[in-house]
């Protein structure tokens, strides 16, 4: 417990300098957001009373001191497009993303990690090369490319699979996930291949490995009971650093297949320059990389004794 | 001249310089306006008058895939110089000097590092309004912490070894410290990241374009041209493989040419070879450090803490 407070501890100040940076960026970046919400034809009068309206006109010091005071309360006010609390379209958006964002890692841990096993194992075989080119093809293929090819196979060529939404019983909501899924995990297979194979290779060659063999040990018994456990530490730290990444995937998925989540919040509310809810959506995906961040801390310390000694 | 026995990046390379001609040489080639819209040519497939078809609006998909390649190799190299030169220039502020200055770099740099880089990007764009110079620097606010990152990382080291010392001893000033003695050791490292972000920033570009906020139309880019060939995947499907496969190209290519840039000047992962070594880095979020192989390092554009981080955190 003592651990998991002094960690903590330690990402608030991050999170209260991106917090910041958000208001910052809202405010002090040039361009009004009032006048650009209301477009070019907007008049001077309607642009004031919008100002007024989000609190633009106050000086910067009080606007900041009712930011703090909203995010204390969790009050990030009204959408603009929308006339609902800002929180509520977040409270609604962050579980499928979330969900999307967790099947995404895990298409790229069930591929990735065999994969990365199979090129370790057969190393500087045909099929060591053939994993990593298909890992290096895995990293250079974006998102939205494997997204408009799945939709293209299995939502239009044999449709098999829903090509928009997100289900509304558990069985559709499970079907949903599983062509954004692939398109968001499959460009981190790659980068989970590799570190898996370079991970392993580096563990094959320790003494408690060696030692398991000459005991007599099968193969598998000594690549997964002994081997694979402390080759996948690393695997997990990489996931870990790359949960901006992966949300960002995840946003994209949700465009290509129309479901709804913090992607399309955002870009919805890009498109009708709904500050609020751009600003609600900035701070709720800080916070979900820092605890993604601070998961993925605690999971390697509970995989790794050396950090805990 | 490893080069000549790798065929892989023989082709890659071969494949870079030619995209980067015809990208130059674009405006004098002789194709269709890009933009030049045709309704009796609209939705035609490849065809001897159109090599790669035409879109809805009867624009020539060549025209429109070449015009792309100069917008994306322009966006990829501005924002790697951009940010090169700014990430360069705070880290050896960060590494070199030890006070205040350091420590507010790196708090920055962490707050930066906790955003998604697409939503940075995207809001930074909205803000900014959308022209090749703000996606250039929408996509450059979340890279430039990285080149922080590297270069503080390898200034640390650096700046403690013999032959700094005995310039400091003879009494050269810190500028010339650092510009004749540390900058230029470092800058194998800064090369290699260079290579491997160009193709970063060339995804970033195609997804906010693919998402509307970046260029938008009739300006050609391959991420607009994707989304907008979306609408007809299943009657018109070349609308949307042909740019999709000059992303995936361009990106292997530049991607597999920074594998061997790196493998070439970074001696550590030649002598680790592909078993690599595990190296403590410190977590950006919490300055912990963690034992990471060379590959984790590599794909997050990292560097081993310094021993001196190192005896600190114990490792």
């Amino acid at each position: 417990m003592r651990r998991i407070g002094a960690r903590l501890l330690q990402l608030i100040p991050t999170t209260v300098g991106a917090l910041l940076l958000v208001f910052f960026l809202m405010r002090v970046l040039p361009g009004d957001p009032a006048a650009a919400m209301l477009g070019t034809n907007a008049t001077p009068q309607a642009v004031a009373d919008l100002r007024s309206q989000l609190g633009l006109d106050k000086p910067l010091l009080d606007q900041f001191l009712d930011y703090a005071s909203g995010l204390m309360r969790l009050d990030l006010g009204r959408s603009l497009a929308l006339r609902t609390p800002v929180t509520t379209l977040l409270a609604q958006s962050v579980v499928p993303t979330l969900l999307l964002t967790f099947g995404g890692t895990l298409v790229s841990v069930l591929v990735g990690v065999p994969l990365g096993v199979l090129a370790a194992l057969k190393r500087r075989t045909w099929l060591d090369y053939l994993a990593s080119v298909g890992a290096l093809l895995g990293i250079s293929i974006p998102v939205f490319v494997w997204g408009v090819l799945l939709l293209l196979a299995f939502a239009l060529q044999w449709p098999v699979l829903p090509s928009a939404g997100a289900g509304d019983t558990p069985i559709n909501v499970g079907r949903s996930l599983i062509l954004p899924s692939i398109a968001t995990g499959f460009f981190q297979v790659g980068l989970v291949a590799r570190i898996t194979r370079s991970s392993l290779l580096s563990v094959l060659a320790n003494d408690y490995v060696r030692t398991a063999r000459a005991k007599g040990l099968a193969p598998p018994a000594v690549i997964g009971r002994h081997a694979l456990r402390n080759a996948l530490i690393p695997v997990l730290t990489v996931i870990g650093l790359n949960a901006g990444t992966l949300l960002g995937g995840a946003v994209v998925a949700e465009t290509v297949f129309t479901r709804p989540g913090l992607g399309r919040l955002i870009l919805d509310a890009i498109n009708a320059r709904d500050y609020p809810v751009i600003q609600g959506v900035m701070i709720v995906s800080v916070v979900l990389v820092v605890l993604l961040n601070l998961v993925t801390d605690l999971l390697y310390t509970a995989a790794d004794p050396r950090v805990r000694a | 001249m490893a080069l000549l026995g790798n065929p892989a990046v023989m082709i890659c390379a071969f494949f870079a310089v030619v995209l980067a001609l015809l990208a130059l040489a674009v405006p004098m080639l002789p194709l269709p306006d890009p933009t030049g819209q045709s309704v009796i040519f609209r939705l035609k497939p490849p065809s001897p008058e159109h090599l790669l078809g035409t879109d809805r609006l009867g624009r020539d998909i060549l025209s429109r895939v070449l015009w792309g390649a100069r917008l994306a190799l322009l966006v990829g190299v501005g924002v790697v110089a951009f940010s090169g030169l700014l990430g360069t220039l705070l880290g050896v502020v960060a590494g070199y000097f030890r006070s205040w200055p350091s420590v507010l770099i790196l708090r920055l740099t962490d707050i930066f590092l906790a955003f998604p880089p697409l939503i940075l990007a995207m809001v930074t764009v909205t803000v900014l309004g959308n022209n090749l110079l703000t996606v250039v620097l929408a996509i450059s606010v979340g890279i430039v912490p990285r080149f922080v990152r590297l270069t503080r990382g390898t200034i640390l080291s650096i700046r403690e070894r013999d032959y700094v010392e005995a310039a400091r001893a003879i009494g050269a000033s810190a500028p010339r410290i650092i510009w004749s003695h540390v900058l230029l050791n470092a800058v194998d490292p800064l090369i290699v990241l260079c290579t491997l972000l160009i193709p970063t920033a060339i995804l970033t570009e195609a997804l906010l374009s693919f998402l509307g906020l970046g260029i938008t139309e009739p300006t050609p880019t391959w991420g607009n041209m994707i989304n907008s060939g979306q609408i007809v995947l299943r009657e018109a499907p070349w609308l949307t493989f042909f740019p999709g496969a000059a992303i995936v190209l361009t990106v292997l290519a530049f991607n597999l040419l920074g594998d061997f840039i790196r493998d070439s000047l970074d001696p550590s992962v030649r002598e680790a070879g592909p078993a690599g070594v595990q190296l403590p880095v410190e977590r950006p979020s919490t300055g912990q450090s963690i034992r990471i192989s060379w590959h984790a390092l590599r794909a997050e554009g990292l560097r081993p803490s310094t021993p001196r981080s190192s005896r600190r955190q114990g490792c």
